[in-house]
């Protein structure tokens, strides 16, 4: 009878100590293995990450994971969508809930460092503003003293908002909200003057409005936020998979592939980087654990960079965000992705 | 002295068999043995926690608690800014649960004995209107009833601009501003200011000390007072007229302080975005003490009337039959009677409202959960510390609170003698 209650004991521990080494490792094996990319994403930003009536997740972050699930497992429609609050997503990430968060998540020295996780790169050049209801009469984010504002709690944006009206000797009342649909719905109420989060959240959360033109986005950005996907720290190939796929994004746009053209781009193209990229010549592919024609299916999956933009942010959008900072390096912008060789 | 005692007779030589077959042993065997297993599984765990935690590259370090905290709180007992520490913000977050705890735990036993009392009123549309209030909170969960006061106070409530230009909004009485944030109300202020007592940061009103000085005495001496009349009382039959003191124990100190220190009322007043000036009273504490006073109190109005139905009927009838009223039946024989099976489930009410606290992040409120389990964890991404500090200071405040009502319960259960 000892016997049997150690043994019993002892299976238990067993399965327990595999479950928990599960959650760490090969991410691409599990991806494959599963045959399901689990990318975390945000519980609803339109634009960014929301879901429609028949539950289809769409946006710009979405487009992201799209590409990344066709990459890897050559379908599009191989991923599922765990949407995550500010809270919630680094320890989903950490725990292994999902492989991938692509969720509007500032690039900032102590979660690259101190949260063990790795930024896979920079989708979108954001900062942080504030909206206000044009009723309030404000023209500038100096004049909010003593306004009462909207914070999303766990956020970079949390933090710039107290260092920016410290430094111009502000003050402020914070309503500590949970999830930009909280946020929105405190705001529409009128419980706080002022909503912050990055400005492309906020154009966002505007576009969604019944009356977009009654509110007014402040001149003032007043943080740096890059915002990028995220893998956890330790799965050095898998972070290189997410990076080059939102390289081939957007060395896709810089050399004019298109989902439109891409199939005859692949056949008769001369440029040598877009043979490379498009795994015509080479096989960059194989580096990565990865076939040939991996960054053909993530471009071919929502398009490249520019078309994922105009297609979900955009100025052709509701949202309408111009692509400001997010222009490529050509073009006076930043994105500027490393060569593909 | 020569004299010895017979030896006694040699005991059975042990052996290892008689772990499992003699009697005498077999009970303490197992539980060594499950003893070391029970060990050896908690070893096991946090082994394989930290090992799990390092290979992630994460160790176990509550450093991050005298990092600078860089978040704001909006409500706070004690000063703090973003430029103190997690350690602090953890403070602050501790006060507030403490407070809405506090003024929950004294609000829903006021709700709860009066619901559990008349709820057996012979008063027919009483009686039912406590059974209607005690089954819907009974049966809805907490969460949902903090949900909906809170969309409550938020849709209803106007916002404080509605109450600026000619033509707004007026205050309640001229003195009460309910808004879609908080409750602006007057606060009292001194014109003559005796000053602050200044404990390093926190800043104590001289005025505020006198105030609860005068009070404690006077609770005090009235409970001298009356002890001494209930003496009298014994001795001759008569009970010596103590009204006119007791009423002058606690309205004279006020007015003294009135006069000469010049208390008056300072409004609140729109200024800017907000309200200046008077006490602003968070919508979010308000919310979430009102939906825990609610909750609970439905239970507590449960206790109160299982701890009624258990004093005998006898009692009732003997009582009347001494010529007592019916309240001075309920408070002088029935309730300290039911006091003794009212107490012990009560104390777990407290402790289950004190817990309860902790969805405070559904409304905002920064209590313990919001500063120390929400963003600090998050801003700092030590989760498993957080996590386990959070539960210390729970589990502490739980056995002091069941610990204190312990000794209370000691005093008022049967004295036999």
């Amino acid at each position: 009878m000892r016997k049997s209650v150690f043994f019993s004991v002892a299976a238990a521990t067993a399965l327990v100590a595999g479950a928990s080494v599960a959650a760490e490792g090969d991410t691409l094996a599990q991806v494959k293995s599963r045959g399901e990319l689990l990318c975390g994403v945000n519980t609803g930003l339109v634009g960014f990450a929301s879901p429609d009536a028949n539950g289809n997740w769409t946006g710009f972050d979405v487009a992201f994971c799209k590409a990344l699930g066709a990459a890897v497992l050559g379908d599009s429609s191989k991923v599922k969508f765990v949407p995550l609050t500010g809270q919630t997503r680094f320890t989903g990430l950490s725990s292994g809930e999902v492989d991938v968060l692509s969720r509007n998540s500032t690039w900032t020295f102590s979660r690259d460092t101190d949260l063990k996780l790795d930024f896979a790169g920079v989708n979108y050049y954001d900062g942080q503003g504030f909206l206000v209801p044009k009723s309030l009469g404000v023209s500038s984010a100096k004049e909010l003293d003593g306004a009462t504002i909207c914070i999303q709690t766990g956020t970079t944006t949390e933090l710039n908002l107290a260092d920016y009206f410290k430094a111009n000797n502000m003050e402020y009342r914070p309503v500590n909200i949970d999830s930009n649909a909280e946020g929105e719905q405190q705001y529409m109420a009128g419980a706080c003057d002022s909503y912050t989060t990055d400005a492309s959240g906020l154009a966002a959360t505007r576009a969604a409005f019944a009356n977009p033109d009654q509110h007014v986005i402040l001149p003032e950005i007043i943080s740096k936020e890059p915002l990028g996907p995220i893998v956890r720290h330790g799965d050095n190939n898998w972070g290189d998979i997410v990076r080059w796929t939102l390289f081939a994004l957007i060395a896709a746009e810089e050399y004019g592939v298109t989902s439109a053209n891409i199939e005859e781009l692949a056949k008769s193209s001369q440029n040598p980087e877009v043979q490379r990229l498009l795994g015509t010549t080479d096989d960059l592919g194989a580096m990565i654990g990865l076939d040939k024609e991996w960054a053909k299916r993530a471009i071919a999956a929502s398009g490249n960079y520019g078309e994922i933009f105009a297609a979900t942010i955009g100025e052709q959008t509701p949202i309408g965000l111009p692509r400001g900072l997010n222009a490529q390096w050509t073009q006076g912008g930043l994105l500027y992705a490393m060569p593909f060789r | 002295m020569t004299d010895s005692l017979p030896a006694a007779p040699p005991a059975p030589p042990f052996r290892p068999g008689m772990l499992i077959y003699d009697r005498r042993y077999r009970s303490l065997t197992f539980q060594v043995i499950v003893f070391i297993l029970v060990m050896s599984l908690a070893w096991w765990l946090i082994g394989n926690t930290v090992e799990n935690l390092s290979r992630l590259g994460k160790d176990i370090d509550f450093g991050f608690l005298f990092n600078r905290a860089g978040y704001d709180i909006p409500q706070q007992l004690i000063p703090y800014d973003s430029d103190d520490t997690h350690l602090r913000a953890a403070v602050v977050g501790l006060l507030n649960t403490l407070l809405v705890s506090a003024l929950g735990c004294i609000a829903a036993t006021l709700l709860g004995i009066t619901a559990g009392v008349l709820r057996l009123s012979r008063n027919w549309l009483f009686a039912r209107l406590m059974t209607i209030y005690v089954e819907t909170f009974r049966n809805i969960p907490l969460l949902l009833w903090i949900l909906i006061i809170y969309a409550v106070f938020t849709e209803i409530t106007p916002a404080p601009r509605a109450y600026q230009g000619e033509d707004g909004r007026q205050l309640i009485l001229g003195l009460v501003a309910p808004t879609n944030r908080y409750t602006a109300i007057p606060a009292i202020v001194a014109e003559h200011s005796p000053g602050v007592l200044e404990l390093g940061r926190i800043h104590i009103p001289w005025l505020a000390i006198m105030f609860i000085g005068l009070l404690v005495a006077a609770v005090v001496i009235r409970s001298a007072i009356n002890s001494r009349a209930r003496r009298i009382q014994g001795r001759t039959g008569r009970r010596p007229v103590t009204w006119w003191i007791n009423l002058a124990l606690f309205a004279v100190p006020p007015v003294v302080l009135w006069q000469v220190f010049g208390l008056h009322l300072e409004l609140p007043a729109l200024a800017g975005f907000n309200f200046k000036g008077g006490i602003s009273v968070d919508n979010s504490l308000v919310v979430l003490w009102l939906a825990l006073t609610l909750y609970t109190g439905a239970f507590i109005a449960e206790i109160v009337r299982a701890g009624i139905l258990a004093v005998s009927r006898g009692q009732t009838e003997a009582a009347y039959s001494l010529g007592l009223g019916p309240r001075q039946t309920m408070n002088l024989v029935i309730l300290p009677q039911a006091l003794r099976v009212i107490v012990p489930p009560l104390i777990s009410q407290y402790l289950n409202l004190t817990k309860n606290s902790s969805l405070a992040i559904a409304v905002g409120y920064m209590d313990l959960r919001g500063t120390l389990g929400g963003t600090t964890v998050n801003q700092t991404g030590r989760e498993l510390e957080g996590i386990l500090l959070m539960m210390l200071v729970y589990l502490a405040i739980s056995l002091i609170i069941s610990g204190v009502m312990n000794l209370y319960n000691r005093r008022v259960t049967l004295k036999e003698r």
